[in-house]
């Protein structure tokens, strides 16, 4: 089973790196961009084949490992 | 005073922990490598400064889950003093031994150069050679330094008095909350700090400053 984690900054936590991607933005002329935040993904291929069980042991391994949670958010999209 | 100094993958200032530790204990901290799960019977571990791993995922994240990591936990757990150095700070976070995280400087730029900081709280076992509101020169060398904690584990950290040092007003290097250079856990034992006092200990460095990080645990010992 392959599964993608997102993980992204929570919102209010300063994100220097997604400010400067948002000034090269600008500064290549394109208008209106209004905010830029930088995450991470991480692909996974589980021998599990139960979505569920899947879902919850991918949600331990963000606690344990993949995120920290003091100033990361994730989601788990279970790809089949 | 007997120390130890753990090395991980993508460590390089074990050799200036070892250094320090050797000149003002007077005997060689012994050396652990990071996938040996037992650690021997000492009075201080320092985590040293570097690129544990190469900083992959987090800088810190994986070393803080090595085999030697959980003993490093245990011993702290039963009041082993405990230093961690700029990416030893960083292990320390991670591993959660101390609140809070480091994140990339607010100007984005790898610094390294020397700052001034103060020792905000002198009655810890990390800082009681030093005098209140003390200010000591240190270097600095990181890229991820940027203390940030959630507004109630800050609160928490103040109201404890667990600031050890601040950087020195208008001196702040990297955007940390609150100016916070290093930080206690709530019992005191574990110190965490992105500045560099065993790179200050001897008159070829240029400076002093660093040791007396050193000479308050052997002091707090002798107490």
């Amino acid at each position: 089973m392959k599964a993608r984690v997102i993980i992204t900054l929570k919102s209010g936590v300063l994100d220097p790196q997604g400010q400067a991607i948002e000034g090269a933005l600008k500064g290549l002329g394109f208008g209106g961009v209004e905010g830029a935040r930088q995450g991470k993904v991480i692909d996974l291929t589980l021998a599990e084949t139960d979505a569920d069980a899947a879902r919850a042991t991918i949600a331990a391994m963000c606690d344990k490992l993949l995120a920290n949670t003091v100033i990361e958010n994730y989601t788990i999209d279970i790809l089949g | 005073m007997r120390s130890a100094v753990v090395v991980f993958p993508g460590s390089n200032r074990e050799r200036d922990a070892i250094r320090a530790l050797t000149s003002i204990t007077g005997e060689a901290p012994a050396v652990v490598w990071h996938q040996d799960s037992t650690l021997p019977d000492v009075d201080l571990i320092v985590l040293p400064g570097g690129f544990s791993y190469g900083d992959y995922l987090r800088c810190g994240a994986i070393a803080a889950r090595s085999p030697a990591m959980q003993d490093v936990a245990r011993k702290a757990a039963a009041g082993v003093r405990v230093l961690g150095v700029c990416n030893g700070f960083q292990i320390l976070t991670e591993a959660g031994l101390l609140p809070g995280v480091l994140m990339r400087n607010a100007h984005l730029r790898f610094i390294c150069k020397e700052v001034k900081l103060k020792v905000a709280n002198p009655d810890t076992d990390f800082t009681r050679a030093y005098g209140t509101e003390q200010i000591i020169r240190c270097p600095v060398a990181h890229h991820d330094g940027n203390f940030f904690a959630d507004a109630e584990t800050l609160a928490r950290i103040e109201g404890e008095g667990r600031v050890a040092f601040r950087y020195a007003e208008g001196t702040n290097p990297n955007g940390s909350i609150n100016d916070i250079a290093g930080v206690l856990n709530d019992r005191g034992n574990v110190l965490g700090m992105m500045p560099h006092p065993e790179n200050l200990i001897e008159a070829l460095h240029g400076g002093l400053d660093g040791r007396g990080v050193f000479e308050s645990v052997v002091k707090s010992l002798a107490a």
